[in-house]
């Protein structure tokens, strides 16, 4: 086996317990960037037998969207919103970690069960790329902040990309521009999101957000003498 | 058996003391003192020998017990792990698992002891101490479970011929990653920095140091010896899987593994002298983490 890739997926397993056991967004920050990094390095390895333009192409555009774009985005928003960690998440670190560990074991159970139109270069390939995908899902519902669920949302997407390129090399250039680009637009937004619900809120909680519909019941129940104080929030929504 | 094999737990029985000495001494040059001499442990070993023995009027055999089961099991389990490509004088299937059953009694004996002192401070430590230790242990196990599973054989000997027999590069990370997390456990069962800190003595924090409070002159010799041959054990589990000697290479593999010792014991000496304890909370997060390393090398063992 090749022993580069086998370097690049246990370095993507152990970025994503990275992600999992640190309540610091900026060492989750950098975990994912790192791993978007390998993931850009990766189709440079899996193709040993032509480097075409095409295929640099891809690893450059990636590597800068994943390794620098994103990290300098989301750090932004972090610090523009003025959170440094997760504090209170649904589920526990050492949890975490725990989930992590059973994650890699059903994401082996199901990658060898898995009926592939044609065979991978390495058997570990598709685990990890589940893997990848059950940390990202895992992160997205387990964290409180919008920022944690943004990183959940990109390393669900790095799993996506890693099984692209363990089983379709082939496919469309457009295509993969398409979801390079999609992942940049939908960074990019919520970046400015987080930025504006924390500004409105004074904090990016998900699970806090629920109380935003009795707020507005709230504003509206007295009727009268409340009209100006509802312009003034209007006007700060936007 | 050919009597080189009485060589490792010789080995480990005349040099386990200087490991503390180097990694003291490495402690004060950081700090820019120039430290105690590298032989200060054997000489604080015969001063404690010397002395005469306190037992509390509350304290049962349990008690005394304690040390001398504590030191027995260590020098058990001195006789099973081999030492630069020298062979172990108890070497047999399963002997992994006999080892980490050693390490747990001695373990089960100095709690005990520590519980029968009635102390509150020691109970807290010997909480602390089965707490964190039941997170460490599935580490061990499973690091030593994916070299058995890497290597095909379950003895200790075989394990590191085998390992030696194929280098780095081929047997891949499997290997690495078991020597991560069998490092962390070996930072953590010694009650080293980022787990507990050896200098301490401020009981609320303290975990190992705690349990052994009440334990005076030769009992307490017996246990700082136990610790420093533990100490010895874990470490050269490490530097056996870091630098793995094939046996038969006797005067070069013992010189080189001795030299992984010593480049262990600075290391763990930078890390205590660059590193702050860890809060209480955040150990058994560092444990798991080394359990989930320990799991991906039995992974990466078995595909």
């Amino acid at each position: 086996m090749n022993l580069g890739l086998e370097t690049i997926l246990v370095f993507l397993v152990l970025a994503n317990i990275v992600v999992l056991a640190s309540s610091r967004l900026t060492a989750c920050i950098r975990a994912v960037a790192a791993q978007g990094i390998a993931l850009g390095i990766f189709p440079l390895l899996a193709h040993d037998a032509a480097l075409t333009a095409r295929v640099l192409l891809l690893a450059a555009g990636s590597m800068v969207l994943k390794g620098i774009v994103f990290p300098m985005l989301l750090s932004r928003a972090a610090r523009d919103a003025e959170v440094r960690r997760e504090m209170e998440p649904f589920v526990g670190y050492t949890l975490s970690i725990v989930f992590g560990a059973a994650a890699l074991a059903v994401a082996l159970w199901i990658g060898s069960r898995l009926p592939l139109p044609r065979a991978t270069w390495s058997p570990l390939v598709v685990p990890v790329a589940l893997f990848t995908l059950f940390v990202g899902l895992f992160i997205i519902v387990s964290r409180k902040k919008a920022l944690s669920q943004v990183l959940g949302y990109l390393v669900l997407e790095n799993g996506i990309y890693a099984f692209g390129v363990a089983l379709a090399l082939e496919e469309p250039l457009l295509v993969e521009l398409g979801v390079l680009l999609d992942v940049f637009v939908a960074v990019f937004v919520m970046g400015i999101a987080i930025f504006h619900i924390s500004r409105e809120f004074d904090h990016i909680d998900t699970d806090r957000m629920t109380t935003l519909r009795d707020w507005t019941r709230r504003r509206r129940a007295p009727g009268t003498a409340l009209s100006g104080k509802g312009e003034a929030a209007g006007e700060g929504g936007k | 058996m050919s009597p080189t094999c009485l060589l490792p737990p010789v080995i480990a029985l005349v040099f386990s003391p200087l490991l503390l000495g180097v990694i003291n001494r490495t402690k004060a040059r950081f700090a820019g003192r120039a430290g105690a001499p590298l032989h200060q442990p054997y000489h604080d070993l015969l001063k404690l020998l010397r002395k005469g023995a306190v037992y509390s009027r509350t304290t049962t055999w349990l008690f005394r017990a304690g040390p001398v089961v504590g030191l027995g099991a260590m020098l058990a389990a001195s006789a099973l792990v081999p030492f630069g490509g020298l062979g172990a004088p108890l070497a047999f299937e399963g002997d992994l698992l006999v080892l980490a059953g050693l390490l747990a009694l001695a373990r089960f004996v100095t709690v005990n002891a520590a519980l029968d002192t009635g102390s509150s401070f020691e109970g807290m430590g010997a909480s602390r101490e089965v707490q964190f230790s039941a997170l460490a242990e599935p580490a061990l196990f499973l690091g030593l479970a994916s070299m058995a599973r890497e290597t095909g054989a379950v003895s200790l000997g075989a394990i590191f011929a085998s390992l030696s027999a194929h280098p780095w590069a081929e047997s891949g990370l499997a290997p690495l990653l078991a020597a991560v997390a069998l490092a962390i456990v070996f930072l953590a069962e010694n009650a080293r920095i980022p787990v507990d800190d050896p200098n301490t003595h401020l009981e609320l924090t303290m975990i190992h140091e705690v349990m052994v409070l009440d334990h005076s002159g030769p009992d307490f010799a017996l246990i700082q010896y136990g610790a420093a041959l533990k100490l010895w054990l874990l470490g050269s589990l490490v530097v056996g899987m870091l630098l793995p000697v094939g046996p038969g290479s006797a005067p070069a593999g013992v010189a080189l593994a001795g030299g992984g010792m010593i480049a262990l014991a600075v290391l763990t000496g930078v890390v205590e002298s660059v590193m702050a304890r860890l809060r209480l909370l955040r150990v058994p997060q560092l444990l798991v983490g080394a359990g989930a390393l320990s799991s991906l090398a039995l992974v990466l063992a078995f595909v």
